[in-house]
């Protein structure tokens, strides 16, 4: 690596973080250390869900349909085995929480990360390259943008089908769902890197760097990338509650994560049809652990935002 | 009805304003699908047939009980056993003023029979219908048939005249080029008129006074207004909010909510519709499964464990909330004297297990299993609470959950019986047993020549020689022994695991009365406002 | 400019014969056409006739070429399931679609900006706080769901609005607009509402993020180091610096409100666009589904060259893309 190179190195992305004394507003603000302590509670109890859920909702062999529709604990006709309730086919509704928020968040985290690597790099590409590069990607983009994701759920999710013959629906329901919905958020990405990084290229400290004689692969990482990074974030976090509720709505239509093992999102939707018949506690649950998880997110997006971007010093 | 001409993906809409239809006696309501076409022979499905039968009549009706009754012909002898002879109703005229003759029946006879149209099983192929007089038509076959009026209370007669006059003598199919007349306007005999139809969303019906029938007709409704409303929850809340008079259906577990609901209440009743589950027992190896180099539900006993393993009462009472009934046979006791005489295998995972295990699976197996998500009350739900209960019993269910659109695609002949295990619905057209013993029980090939609904393959020959003589035998008594006797092998040899019929639930305005028929058609002629 | 607007009415021309043909590819997978226009009774042979007549048995291309000569001399074919003309089925239901795309689109820039602007201006106030909680609960549910939930309380439980429908509509000519009747404004509140807040909360947060970034920049420093008040700095040089994503975005969420809007409809039995296109995927209604795609294509190349001049005339930095590499 060169001297030039070692010295970009530092002024980088994440020695600037460090520099940002990102602790220190981490400690600053309240809601940010709360919200971090939801997130962290929420991934850890997804993670480890199998250890403290009180049942294995997926086992369907433990399911019993007289067990269904209980109504919480606390209320008339609740039972202790069932703190939150159960579903219409007898799932403990405190389990299916913690193994269904496992499954939203992989398919929330898993095809944010498809579109943004995507998006960036095609953005940057376009907006960096230019000329019949970007025209091409930026049609590629606008052709994209046409097909909303349910189309393009609706498309892959019938060619698996017709390809794998609906075996293992469980299994490719969730790569269905996050090329998808991956599919339908890289556009963003791009679009917004691709006018960044056409702001930024003409600026005096990219074209000094391009003097200089650095490779432009270099000059997007180091230079562009870093500046194009404060909406890519805002964007980000709003579309991992995007994903994880586009993968409720492609369920309320019929293709989403099977409800033999529900996401949240499923696990709302199924909830949805009781609503108007008193059985509320199936919907409820999963839509504030829902909200909750997208909430704290969000939250913790906003403020390492704030604290990575240099210019909000 | 205003005509709206297309120009180049616009449209013009004639009239400028248009004014509420503010008539006395209003009657608003929704229901999940659409009016699709408004050709008669266009769509072979119960609500498109259903709701035109009050507009087009056929030559016979069907009573609240689903009796059959005269509609357009006054009565009918059997002549011959192979003549039937037709009286028509004088004096009736079409909505637009011309005379109903015997003309009219013989051309719909060919037009329904014509390339395009969706109702030709209604007439056989064969049957020559022949003009005695203005008032007589004399159908003549080729062997007897005592179940050939069955379905022609759906086979509304057409306006001979209006339709050569106006381009419809062709039934209106999607390959055209341009829409028929048929197709945008209706023009029959019935108790209403269509003024105004907006596809998809809206249809508008206004009482005939002309109509043959006002004498008899109890009906104070002026208008009626139809609406789509697709989503469960929205139509509910349609109903709930007062904007509808009639909402169906309604999904079971909101019953008790509409009940409670001071402005309304739920009318529910069975229906005709057999839910079942079947099973593949014609491939040499099945499509889904673990099981290698053999079938698995070509053994009597895995469907008798399969059937033993369902616990009916559970998914009655708690996916269904006790609005099914659970059912030994594939047809509904309404249309089956002898329903009685049958019996459910009882609910004994113990025994499916020794069944199980006696047919050398004694760690059960994996199969998959096809399910429509849009089609029947929670046939989803019901999918799933069968998954767990053959867990139970060590199979393990991959559960593959379509809309109906794809589900169908895949399982029917057109998609080649891509299928190992399923859930079906069926009701016969006729309501008659003769229908469900040939789609669902009769020898097929691997094209779907034979039974062709008879999706697992199933085929016992005796059955096919009972279900062939059951076609043309005239007398009553011996054709019901006939049918018992083919229902007592097809139930011996587990054919299928028949699961329930579903029930009907509408939600209704306490301001309406209306009569619910079992084939969830409703009748605007049986609508009352209070 | 002019070679520019050209270029890209010629590079559409693409985007739209390529979104036809990957359309059509598509269709293959959803389903049978065929098992959907006929009953369930109907024979093998029959359908297979069908089949026939639909053209359905021809190569992909030829169906295709088929499909793009017609459309372009504005025959879009019949509808499977309804047998009338697309043509006249879209231009019945494309007012009810635009009328409330344009609604949302209204209520979220009117209260998205605003709420952006002071939640970035008076960024520790609680009120700001409450916006930026409250908007994030809002989207923190799926739109079904928030849907349901307001006809719950609005139009069952308090019955102030429709449950569903357009309420009653004015025809202008080829236009049916629910804006000149008392009920079908009310019928607008609550679909725009729902369909509205995603857009209202992405806006708010957008601008308020490129706000807080602007405020920072030197050239805002000078600026109040000039002695400019507060407000010509907030509004004259912070917020128009703020607009160049704000209009990308903006640009963006338009296409997708109409694409949104399709749960909308559903949940609200909307007579658009979006109901119209889902009920033809249930019942793999072919043509239907083809001209709603070309529509929507139509529509993002359209927005999408609105957006591109508008840059230009917002931040004259820009050069304009394709000129030089």
């Amino acid at each position: 690596m060169s001297t030039e190179a070692q010295e970009l190195k530092n002024g980088g992305f994440w020695s600037r973080a460090r520099d940002s004394d990102i602790w220190f507003s981490f400690r600053k603000s309240k809601v940010t250390i709360v919200a971090a302590i939801v997130t962290a509670l929420i991934f850890l109890s997804a993670l480890f869900a199998p250890l403290i859920a009180p049942h294995n909702p997926f086992d369907l062999a433990t399911l019993s349909l007289l067990d269904s529709l209980t109504p919480p604990v606390w209320e008339e006709g609740g039972d202790p085995r069932f703190l939150l309730g159960t579903d219409d086919q007898g799932r403990d509704i405190l389990s299916t929480i913690l193994y269904g928020s496992r499954i939203s968040l992989a398919v929330g985290i898993a095809s944010v990360l498809f579109a943004a690597i995507l998006g960036i790099s095609l953005g940057l590409l376009a907006g960096y390259v230019g000329g019949r590069t970007d025209s091409i990607i930026m049609r590629i983009a606008d052709v994209q943008l046409t097909f909303p994701a349910i189309l393009i759920a609706l498309l892959i999710d019938g060619s698996v089908r017709s390809v794998l013959g609906g075996i293992d629906r469980e299994q490719s329901a969730f790569y269905v769902l996050v090329v998808s919905i991956g599919l339908s958020f890289w556009v963003q990405y791009a679009r917004t890197v691709r006018s960044s990084t056409l702001v930024e290229k003409n600026k005096e400290y990219v074209q000094a760097a391009r003097l200089i004689g650095l490779h432009p692969i270099k000059i997007m990482a180091r230079h562009v990338l870093p500046n194009v990074m404060g909406p890519v974030l805002v964007i980000a976090t709003i579309n991992l509650a995007l994903a994880i509720i586009t993968e409720a709505t492609l369920s309320f239509l019929g293709v989403g994560i099977p409800p033999t093992q529900p996401s949240l999102g499923t696990m709302i939707r199924i909830g949805n049809d009781f609503l108007f018949s008193g059985e509320w506690w199936i919907t409820m649950f999963p839509g504030i652990a829902l909200a909750v998880l997208v909430l704290a997110v969000n939250l913790l997006g906003d403020w390492l935002r704030d604290a990575l971007n240099p210019r909000l010093r | 009805m205003t005509l709206r001409k297309s120009l180049i993906g616009a449209t013009l809409i004639t009239g400028a304003l248009v004014t509420q239809a503010a008539a006395e006696n209003t009657f608003k309501f929704a229901f999940q699908g659409t009016l699709k076409s408004l050709d008669p022979y266009s769509l072979n499905e119960t609500f498109t047939l259903g709701t035109l039968n009050n507009v087009y009549e056929g030559l016979t009706r069907r009573g609240p009980d689903l009796a059959i009754m005269p509609g357009l012909a006054e009565s009918w002898e059997v002549v011959e056993p192979t003549r039937w002879r037709f009286k028509l109703r004088e004096g009736v005229k079409f909505h637009n003023g011309n005379d109903f003759t015997a003309e009219d029946v013989v051309f719909s006879a060919d037009r329904v029979r014509s390339e395009g149209s969706d109702l030709k099983t209604r007439i056989p192929e064969d049957a020559k219908f022949e003009v005695v007089d203005d008032y007589t038509v004399d159908v003549v076959l080729t062997s007897p048939n005592p179940i050939l009026h069955f379905e022609w209370d759906t086979w509304g007669i057409v306006d001979k005249e209006w339709a050569e006059a106006n381009d419809s003598v062709r039934v209106t199919s999607a390959s055209d080029q341009s829409a028929t007349t048929i197709s945008l306007q209706a023009n029959g005999t019935g108790p209403f008129k269509i003024t105004d139809h907006d596809a998809g969303v809206k249809t508008t019906f206004e009482a005939n006074a002309d109509w043959w029938g006002a004498g008899e007709r109890k009906s104070n409704v002026d208008t009626v207004e139809f609406s789509t409303i697709a989503s469960d929850a929205t139509r509910v809340a349609a109903l709930l909010s007062g904007e509808m008079d009639l909402v169906y259906p309604i999904p079971v577990q909101d019953i008790k909510r509409v009940q409670d609901n001071e402005a309304t209440s739920a009318l529910t009743g069975p229906e005709l519709r057999t839910i079942f589950l079947g099973m593949d027992q014609m491939r040499d190896e099945l499509l889904y499964s673990n099981v290698e180099g053999k079938n698995p539900f070509k053994d009597k006993r895995v469907r008798e464990a399969f059937y033993h393993a369902i616990d009916i009462e559970a998914i009655k009472q708690k996916v269904m909330r006790d609005l099914a009934t659970p059912s030994a046979i594939m047809i509904s006791p309404f249309m089956f004297d002898n329903a009685s005489d049958f019996q459910r295998l009882a609910y004994d995972p113990d025994a499916a297990k020794t069944l199980l295990t006696e047919a050398g699976y004694p760690e059960g197996f994996e199969v998959g299993m096809d399910c429509p998500n849009d089609r029947y009350v929670n046939d989803e739900a019901i999918c799933q609470a069968v998954v767990a209960m053959l867990a139970r019993i060590g199979v393990k269910v991959n559960l593959n959950a379509q809309p109906k659109a794809q589900y169908f695609a895949k399982v029917l002949a057109s998609g080649g019986f891509d299928t190992s295990f399923y859930l079906l619905g069926w009701t016969p057209g006729s309501f008659d047993s003769w229908n469900v013993l040939h789609n669902l029980h009769g020898c097929r090939d691997e094209a779907g020549n034979g039974g062709m609904f008879n999706l697992g393959g199933y085929c016992n020959e005796d059955v096919d020689a009972l279900t062939a003589q059951i076609l043309v035998e005239n007398d009553p008594a011996k054709r019901l022994d006939l049918i018992t006797q083919a229902y007592q092998i097809t139930t011996a040899d587990a054919a299928y695991v028949p699961l329930h019929q579903q029930g009907l639930a509408w939600g209704v305005s306490d301001k309406v009365n209306v009569v619910q028929r079992a084939d969830n058609v409703l009748m605007l002629y049986h609508v009352n406002l209070k | 400019m002019l070679g520019f607007i050209i270029r890209r009415l010629i590079q559409s021309v693409v985007v739209m014969l390529v979104v036809s043909l990957i359309a059509f590819v598509m269709f293959r997978f959803i389903g049978d056409p065929v098992d959907q226009m006929v009953g369930l009774e109907t024979t093998l042979e029959e359908r297979a006739q069908l089949r026939e007549q639909l053209g359905l048995n021809d190569p992909l291309p030829v169906q295709f070429w088929n499909f793009v000569s017609k459309a372009a001399q504005g025959d879009l074919g019949i509808s499977y399931q309804f047998k009338q003309p697309v043509s006249q089925m879209i231009g019945e239901r494309l007012p009810a679609t635009l009328e409330l795309s344009f609604v949302s689109a209204v209520f979220a820039l009117v209260a998205g900006i605003p709420m952006g602007v002071f939640t970035a201006l008076r960024r520790e106030s609680i009120l700001s706080k409450i916006f930026l909680t409250v908007s994030l609960i809002g989207i923190s549910l799926p739109t079904f769901l928030i849907g349901i939930l307001l006809i719950f309380v609005f139009a069952v439980n308090l019955q102030w609005l429709p449950s569903f429908g357009r309420g009653e509509v004015v025809d202008l000519g080829w236009w049916s607009t629910g804006f000149l009747t008392v009920s079908g404004l009310k019928a607008l509140i609550l679909p725009s509402i729902t369909l509205g807040l995603f857009q209202m909360t992405l806006i708010m947060r957008l601008v308020r993020s490129e706000m807080l970034e602007v405020l920072r920049t030197d050239f805002i420093k000078f600026a109040r180091a000039r002695g400019l008040k507060d407000r010509a700095v907030h509004f004259g040089h912070a917020l128009k610096n703020t607009l160049v994503p704000v209009i990308t975005i903006t640009g963006l969420q338009l296409g997708s409100i109409i694409a949104f809007a399709i749960i909308t409809e559903t949940v609200f039995q909307w007579p658009g666009m979006g109901l119209l296109f889902l009920q033809a995927v249930q019942n793999v209604d072919i043509p239907i589904m083809s001209a709603y795609l070309l529509m929507i294509a139509f529509l993002f190349v359209v927005i999408n060259l609105i957006v591109d001049m508008l840059y230009v005339v917002v931040d004259p930095r820009i050069r304009l893309g394709g000129n030089k590499a």
